[in-house]
């Protein structure tokens, strides 16, 4: 059961409730992104319309109260993550760019031919390119932690894996196909015994259980405003004071520099030397707005509420005829992806659409995974703060009617 | 061929109109789907892949006395149903007619904005292979007369 109104929390979501004209939304994406509550629209908007300003630029007023605001929200998102400093928070424009700061900045440093980067079987494709790229340039190698048929990582894999040759190990705090949430301390436990640095991809985890980064243990844990009901534009990447220290500048600009000379340059220290140019203002502080939400229904309460809907919908789905889940992993989170025999997800995806319910079809941008399943796409349905039990008997019925068109 | 490929949208935007509820729509989309020709497999080939669709696509065409006859298949039952639409209307017709006839059936077939938006489902890419389709044996046929 849920320890909150959720009555209450539907009705902050204009595109819930607000929409003029419009029919009643079944909304099940919010894997992909998540809908915005009131006060991060009026946050931003008000803003822009009374407050706004550039930050760590001007002399005058509207900048230092920009700055204050845009800094207050870099300390929210510490306490949020528990961070030990607030310099250990960068700005990004999400996850994806985040990971590919880490992956430029540390992995080019860092990585050498022969090197290692170990990712798992069930990353985004974000979690894989980045590294591949780098990988590439230097003549490192991809390595890959498998997963069971459970949608688990294989554990016992792990120790085999970790040659001294691994320098990072990358992997998914929670699965955006499978649910799966990784036993992300242990693995960083056993990662750093091994001499590697760990990245956590926090883009499903952060806005649906609550994260403590200094439990995880982790050395860079990144996600992305637009998935935890804030502005798109924005990402977090935490990185561990030691070692964001001692990476080099990934893009150059205004904002990120001490002195500059056409012979040299030198550079801030962390965050500021990862925040060239001229943030997203705005969405930044709209982001506080959906920092404050979030903890204001506190997310031990959303990641039961979500919990409680998984174990709804994974019951209910079972009635379709045909239908098959992929993760059945213990305390999986509010993403369930299907297939039903017989019908292309596409077909699925739109006559659901015609019922004015929103999911997801295609491979998630997980296309190893997809191999790795032995399916080329899914349907996926995901939850957040707003879903609800009627979301799912909607769905429900939608997938009963679908069967009836396609069948 | 006495019937115009404009005739042919006509009609199908006709025939479409009496139907009522989406839901019938889409079964007769589907049906007209299961109704193609069996796609050849020598066809199914990387190079015959419509870029740009959600699902997969395969279109095959060949000249045969300055007209165009297409082929098509989809692992979607409704994608499918589209290319059925769309060979209706197209195949077997002149290249200058293929190339000159836009596609007006889309909008006015009552289905639902998603299918509406053609980008989605690649309808907007299937409809400009079977242009191109056109235009290459056009071209084609014109060097040869040279």
């Amino acid at each position: 059961m849920s320890a909150f109104d959720i009555e209450r929390v539907r009705a902050q979501f204009p595109m819930l409730s607000g929409r003029e004209g419009a029919r009643k939304l079944v909304f099940l994406d919010s894997a992909a992104t998540s809908l915005k509550p009131r006060v991060v629209i009026d946050a931003e908007a008000d803003f822009y319309a009374r407050d706004y300003g550039t930050v760590r630029r001007g002399i005058y007023g509207l900048s230092q109260a920009a700055t204050a605001r845009y800094e207050g929200v870099r300390e929210k998102a510490r306490s949020f993550l528990n961070a030990r400093e607030v310099n250990e928070i960068v700005f990004t424009r999400g996850t994806t760019e985040a990971i590919n700061l880490v992956a430029n900045s540390f992995g080019r440093s860092v990585l050498k031919s022969g090197d290692e980067v170990l990712v798992t079987a069930m990353e985004h494709h974000a979690n894989i390119v980045s590294w591949q790229l780098v990988c590439k340039a230097v003549g490192a190698t991809l390595s890959v932690l498998p997963i069971d048929d459970s949608g688990q990582l294989v554990l016992a894999e792990l120790d085999r894996l970790l040659s001294p040759r691994v320098k990072v190990v990358a992997l998914a705090h929670m699965s955006n196909v499978l649910g799966t949430v990784n036993p992300v301390a242990e693995v960083a436990r056993r990662a750093h015994a091994a001499g590697a640095v760990v990245l956590v991809d926090g883009a499903q985890s952060a806005a649906h259980m609550p994260v403590d980064v200094q439990e995880l243990g982790c050395d860079f844990f990144v996600c992305s405003s637009h998935k935890m009901c804030g502005p798109s534009g924005v990402g977090i990447l935490y990185g561990r004071h030691e070692v964001l220290e001692a990476m080099p500048p990934w893009q150059g600009g205004g904002d990120m520099i001490v002195t500059v000379g056409f012979d040299e340059t030198t550079f801030e220290a962390p965050p500021y030397r990862f925040e060239a140019g001229t943030p997203p203002i705005a969405q930044v502080i709209g982001f506080g707005a959906a920092l404050d939400f979030l903890d204001g229904i506190g997310r031990e309460h959303l990641a039961a509420h979500e919990h409680g809907l998984t174990d709804y919908a994974t019951g209910r789905l079972h009635e379709v005829p045909g239908l098959r889940v992929f993760g059945s992993a213990p305390g999986k989170g509010g993403i369930i992806a299907f297939v039903i025999d017989g019908m292309a997800p596409y077909d699925i995806g739109t006559l659901l659409d015609e019922q004015g319910i929103a999911v997801r079809v295609g491979h998630h941008c997980a296309q190893p995974l997809m191999k790795r399943l032995g399916v080329a796409s899914t349907v996926r349905a995901s939850f957040g703060v707003y879903s609800t039990r009627a979301d799912i008997d909607a769905l429900v019925e939608g997938l009963h009617k679908v069967r009836g068109i396609l069948s | 061929m006495t019937e115009t490929i404009a005739d042919k949208q006509a009609a199908l935007i006709a025939r479409f109109n009496t139907i009522p509820g989406w839901e019938d729509r889409y079964r007769e989309i589907i049906r007209m789907g299961r109704d193609l020709p069996t796609f050849p497999e020598e066809h199914r080939l990387e190079k015959n892949k419509v870029k740009g669709c959600q699902s997969q696509v395969w279109l095959h065409a060949r000249p045969d006395d300055g007209r165009v006859h297409y082929v098509g298949d989809s692992d979607a039952a409704i994608v499918k149903g589209l290319i059925s639409l769309v060979l209706a209307v197209y195949s077997g017709h002149t290249f200058d007619a293929i190339i000159a006839t836009p596609a007006t059936f889309v909008d006015g077939l009552g289905l639902g904005q998603h299918l509406s938006q053609s980008r989605a489902n690649g309808l907007s890419a299937m409809l400009k292979q079977v242009k191109l389709y056109a235009l290459a044996f056009k071209a084609m046929a014109n060097k040869q007369t040279l």
